[in-house]
């Protein structure tokens, strides 16, 4: 059940995670996000680094996890490729695995500004698999 | 989409009345073509900002307009603060005052085409671009907050370019206003190694052929001849201006309801303008401004080292530098009255005509010079601001192309390699860390700038001056 996609967005990319659980649903949307940068297969996740975040529910829960990564990312010149996320009374903590990027390896096209509100929904599907997606501005 | 419930005014200008809960009218000005390709969710987006408590006069697209997050790109709206007016971090977007700057070079195409692959090796070289590439100005904390105070000024005072550059950007190089107290540690910390760098996605640097003036006595003013190369920048406020966006997006929309505003949607976040979060914002927002002039500033510096290295002796002149996402506090008039009104351009160019008094000596006869970036393989503009677009658009024109595909479908479509062999056989090099950011930027995922651009001048919103072409393109 567990997977990731892009979703078209006309000026941005929209990341969606599906998975069984609403915290899996929010790694394979991290999955995501790293694939907008890079095919996350090309991503040794050798380096360890811990994400904590809090919002009043799950859709901004979402987009601060996303917001979270895309800092990590900037500030450490990393990209992650394998993802834990813990979920409970509106707190995230999660870890996330990556590697310092390597322009000629990872051949990063483009870097996430910021998750955005667009398209924005954590939920149920009638067939129980939890969904977490959002626009991200590139 | 769909035109129903839009009344034709003119060729370029398409209107519709307010319904529901729309405070004014949504406008789009755009030829029957551009409308029809442009996406529902224009419309949508329209409709919404024309819905934002203290709207003034109407909400506006541009030609280029796409679907945005909260505001449309290609969106221009204002607002009054006397009226409950509101500022929106979406408004403004996640790259804060993301504009462009045009260089003149007093070189002739002849002469850059004889060392052209050489010059293009040099740039990429010189020019950090791409994910993960790092500044070779790295700022300690305190100079963070002078920067962010300074801008474009405060790289001037470092070194970086001349007084001269000045004269030559809005706000003459330093929006006033900013507070680097409100930007958050984190912004901060992501800017540190990002001043001159030029980002990636539809962020370049571009040596342009000038092959077309329209309009000579403009083109006079600027400096610029049919045969002359000019350098064109397009980046924004990087790592700082993002952050700044993300978290404000945040805080706006948790506290919308506070202030007794009804959001349609999450993604419309927005705060009274005389409201703490609005005034913080707008500091934040300034000190973002700053940022982005400062790094274009620093990016020109290192242009003109790499030139000095291929063409000892060229000059870089600065023709102008426009920011294309911010929130700008102006004077207006509407019915008859001048209002100082908080004009979001999103997407959008401040295209101020002739006689406006914001604008330097040397322009106030002509107006403001609108900067307008294409693709990789197709022409870029220079065009200037009329008295028309006052009443049009509180004097705004495009800023771009505007995508016409997603990323996703683009990467469909093209082939980064082939893309970057077919372009070199039309005489154009491109230079890029990544095949994929080239085929995510296809020209073909582009509207035809042209016809945006000849939409823009019929619809008066600013007038062509010249047709400028690539001879190489150095992408983030």
């Amino acid at each position: 059940m567990n997977r990731w996609a892009h979703f078209p967005h006309e000026a941005d990319v929209g990341i969606r995670g599906v998975g069984a659980s609403k915290q899996e649903a929010f790694e394979q949307a991290a999955m995501a996000l790293a694939a907008v940068v890079t095919d996350p297969q090309r991503i040794a996740p050798l380096e360890e680094v811990t994400i904590t975040c809090s919002a009043p529910d799950d859709e901004l829960l979402l987009v601060d996890w996303l917001n979270a990564l895309i800092y990590e990312m900037a500030t450490r010149k990393m990209l992650f490729a394998r993802f834990e996320v813990r979920l409970g009374g509106g707190r995230l903590n999660a870890k996330a695995w990556g590697e310092k990027v390597d322009v000629a390896r990872h051949e990063p096209a483009v870097e996430p500004k910021g998750a955005c509100y667009t398209e924005l929904t954590v939920k149920q599907d009638a067939t129980g698999a939890w969904i977490a997606q959002c626009v991200v501005d590139v | 989409m769909d035109l129903q419930k839009f009344s034709q005014l003119s060729e370029t200008e398409w209107r519709v009345e307010a319904f529901d809960g729309m405070r004014v009218p949504g406008i789009i000005f755009a030829t029957e073509e551009l409308i029809r390709q442009m996406d529902q969710k224009v419309f949508e987006q329209l409709v919404n900002v024309a819905c934002l408590p203290g709207i003034v006069k109407g909400s506006y697209a541009m030609p280029d307009a796409h679907w945005g997050y909260g505001f449309p790109i290609g969106g221009v709206a204002a607002f009054d603060p006397d009226r409950g007016g509101v500022v929106s971090a979406g408004g403004v977007g996640f790259d804060i005052s993301c504009g462009v700057r045009s260089l003149r070079t007093g070189l002739r195409v002849e002469d850059v085409q004889l060392a052209k692959a050489r010059l293009a090796d040099v740039l990429f070289r010189r020019i950090p671009a791409g994910v993960g590439s790092t500044g070779r100005v790295h700022l300690e904390a305190f100079e963070v907050d002078a920067m962010l105070c300074g801008g474009a000024q405060w790289a001037v005072e470092r070194g970086y370019g001349v007084r001269q550059d000045l004269e030559r950007i809005e706000e003459r190089g330093c929006m006033k206003g900013a507070k680097p107290m409100v930007v958050s540690n984190h912004a901060k910390n992501r800017q540190r190694d990002e001043m001159g760098t030029l980002g990636s996605g539809n962020h370049y640097l571009e040596v342009q052929s000038v092959v077309k003036v329209f309009d000579e006595e403009a083109a006079s003013a600027l400096g610029i001849q049919e045969g002359e190369v000019v350098i064109s920048i397009h980046c924004g406020s990087r790592g700082l201006g993002h952050q700044i966006g993300t978290e404000f997006l945040k805080d706006m929309a948790i506290a919308a309801a506070d202030s007794g505003i009804d959001l349609p949607d999450r993604e419309l976040a927005c705060a009274p303008i005389h409201s703490e979060i609005g005034e913080r914002y707008l500091g934040a927002m300034r000190a973002a401004i700053n940022c982005a002039l400062a790094n274009r500033q620093i990016l020109t510096h290192l242009l003109r080292q790499a030139m000095q290295e291929v063409f000892p002796g060229a000059e870089l002149t600065l023709i102008y530098d426009v920011s294309h996402n911010t929130c700008k506090v102006e004077e207006h008039p509407v019915n008859g009255r001048s209002l100082r009104l908080y004009v979001h351009r999103k997407g959008a160019t401040r295209a101020f005509g002739p006689g406006h008094p914001d604008l330097p000596e040397a322009l106030r006869t002509i107006g403001q010079p609108v900067l307008i970036g294409g693709t990789m393989g197709t022409a870029s503009y220079i065009l200037i601001g009329t008295k028309d677009s006052e009443k049009h658009s509180f004097s705004s024109s495009c800023h771009g192309a505007g995508r016409r595909m997603s990323r996703h479908q683009a990467l469909k479509n093209w082939q980064g390699r082939q893309l970057v062999d077919d372009l070199a056989k039309r005489g154009i090099l491109v230079r890029s860390p990544s095949y994929r950011g080239v085929a995510e930027e296809a020209p073909g995922a582009y509207k035809d700038v042209s016809a945006v651009v000849d939409a823009a001048d019929r619809a008066g919103l600013s007038r062509k001056v010249a047709r400028l072409e690539p001879l190489i393109t150095i992408k983030g």
